[in-house]
């Protein structure tokens, strides 16, 4: 496919935004009528509004005429489409959370993470799919139906931001916000073909995202390369007044701190965990991660086995401690100030009962159950004190490991796409899919996922680089280093 | 820990608030059945003298300056609402 101006790259576009080669009205046209092309065959928006976007992109290429007037500086997401997964407040636009239960929800006000990229001068463009309330691996636990697989349309595109991956991947945005919490945006990023990158915990503010689990939950971009990454990030971090647990950290240039790692010419030492790349991975995906790895021997990096001993807990403690915020977090919708109400409820705590039975899809009442349970009167010691000690232990292994490496190397996920309803009836089962992403939050790293190849069938397979807490700059120089080496990023899904 | 038969779901779901439906209730015991087994491994890990971790980078006593500031307007709070009359959210009754 040539690039048309919906499927080229942010670093591309503001260049020629810049260059008056293009309008931001331009580039807002091709993409939403690129997304009127293939939504019908995709379905990664839950809601569009055009006529805002077009609006949003008429004052951006005002702002851009005065700037140039003033010799003001321009931000390089001037005038970009950026999809928001629909968990992420906009003021004035629909909030569902792929919910009934905030099926006609109106945000009151605008996420942190909104008001920085409005202040950056990017479009926020439309509503995106997820698994209800970020619950899922697979984007099919959407009470407003599944988003599909660019790259294959009866598989899915990974989850929970399944619709933030597969927008950009098809080319109904230039970039897109999702958010982590055991892996929501490097695992959909890895099944369709685009970057991914989940933030050191604390980086990004939280508020206006609606909670799953609180110590868990990052917001993060998706994006066409790993510069792009970069600067998405940069727009969107910082410390947060409104979130207690953003931290007072000073932001870095992430793409001038990438460029000057990449001059001084250092060698990465990369750790490979050998509890990575055991039972369970797709020997299409292993093949393709060892290749990745054997690029980065080739670039003189000091590749290394080290071992993450817990690996095989993570899953079980993270199925305890999510849980167990979000029974507390999800307590909020009772039926009262906002959300769906029964209207056959007899009294005030039958409208809790009725409205949280109709509100709720399984997956989501079967995880507030469950938190529900490990926190109760006489469970809580026994399960959820032990994973949070377990926690304790996860994180140690990496911190350990880090004495010993700069950076950790891993497929992001198992298997490649799975087919729509493969794992729907079985929870454990795509839990599992979750197994090399979910000690990632527990420990609070960043870590992002890039292409590393296809599988035969045409299925896109992602690399995971697991970074240092803070040390984003050092891990998307590593991620650029073997994206440069390669040309798995253009190659678009045929739709 | 407790064992997974322990696990009695209608005692759960009502401190939950959340109905279930006779299928659901079939459904999700031998599903979240399935996920307290695999959680059961946790058993194996001795935790003795290790500190739990309740986030990554805890941070303590983050205060806010006090400064009176403006809120959410009362009509934006209301927005949303299921049933409002007179500013305010109306709910069945509560008290006889």
């Amino acid at each position: 496919m040539p690039q048309e101006l919906f499927n080229k790259p942010v670093t591309e576009l503001s260049g020629m935004l810049a260059r008056g080669e293009v309008s931001a009205v331009e580039l807002m046209r091709s993409v939403a009528e690129r997304t009127r092309k293939v939504e019908p065959k995709v379905h990664a928006f839950n809601s569009l509004d055009e006529e805002d976007a077009l609006a949003q992109a008429a004052a951006s290429d005002a702002r851009r005429a005065a700037a140039k007037a003033s010799g003001a500086e321009v931000h390089a997401l001037e005038g970009i489409p950026i999809g928001i997964k629909d968990v992420i407040s906009v003021a004035g636009q629909p909030l569902t959370a792929s919910s009934r239960m905030l099926a006609t929800f109106v945000s009151p006000y605008d996420a942190t993470v909104t008001t920085k990229l409005k202040a950056a001068g990017a479009i926020c463009w439309g509503r995106l799919n997820l698994d209800e309330f970020a619950m899922g691996s697979s984007t099919e636990n959407s009470a407003f139906g599944v988003t599909s697989n660019p790259y294959d349309l009866e598989r899915v595109p990974g989850g929970s931001s399944g619709g933030s991956a597969a927008s950009v991947a098809a080319g109904e945005a230039i970039a897109s916000l999702g958010s982590d919490t055991g892996g929501s945006i490097r695992q959909p990023a890895a099944l369709c073909n685009i970057v991914g990158l989940k933030p050191s915990y604390g980086r990004v503010s939280r508020y206006g995202l609606i909670a799953f689990a609180s110590s868990l939950d990052q917001i993060g971009p998706f994006a066409r390369s790993v510069d792009d990454a970069a600067t998405v990030l940069g727009a969107i971090s910082g410390h947060d007044r409104r979130d207690s647990t953003s931290l007072r950290m000073e932001v870095p240039d992430y793409r001038r701190g990438m460029d000057e790692l990449r001059k001084s010419g250092r060698k990465w030492r990369l750790g490979i965990p050998k509890e990575y790349f055991g039972e369970g991975l797709d020997p299409e995906v292993g093949a393709a991660v060892q290749a990745a790895i054997a690029e980065y021997t080739k670039l003189g990096c000091e590749v290394r086995e080290v071992s993450l001993p817990h690996t095989k807990y993570a899953v079980g403690a993270y199925y305890i401690i999510a849980t167990a915020e979000c029974s507390s977090n999800l307590a909020r919708f009772d039926g009262v100030r906002y959300g769906h109400r029964s209207k056959d409820a007899t009294d005030a705590l039958d409208l809790y009962f009725k409205s949280r039975a109709e509100g709720f899809g399984p997956e989501v009442k079967r995880r507030i159950i469950l938190g529900t349970y490990v926190l109760s009167s006489g469970y809580y010691d026994a399960y959820y004190l032990r994973a949070q000690k377990v926690r304790t232990l996860i994180r140690r292994d990496f911190l350990e490991a880090y004495k010993q490496v700069d950076a950790i190397v891993t497929p992001t996920s198992p298997t490649p796409a799975f087919r729509k309803g493969e794992k729907a009836a079985n929870p454990l089962a795509m839990y599992l899919n979750d197994i090399y992403t979910i000690g990632v939050n527990l420990a609070g790293l960043p870590g992002i996922s890039i292409p590393c190849g296809f599988t035969g069938g045409g299925l896109p397979i992602g690399l995971q680089i697991i970074g240092q807490p803070f040390k984003e700059t050092e891990l998307l120089a590593v991620a650029r280093s073997y994206e440069e080496r390669n040309d798995w990023r253009n190659r678009f899904p045929t739709l | 820990m407790p064992k997974p038969e322990d696990f009695n779901l209608d005692h759960v779901a009502n401190l939950a608030r959340i109905n279930l439906t006779a299928e659901e209730k079939t459904r999700f015991s031998s599903q979240l059945g399935d996920v307290l087994t695999y959680i059961a491994q946790l058993n194996e890990v001795n935790v003795d003298g290790v500190e739990p971790t309740a986030h990554a980078f805890p941070v303590v006593n983050v205060w806010a300056d006090d400064v009176a500031e403006a809120g959410l307007p009362v009509e934006d709070a209301l927005r949303n609402a299921p049933e409002k009359r007179d500013n305010m959210f109306v709910v069945p009754k509560v008290v006889e």
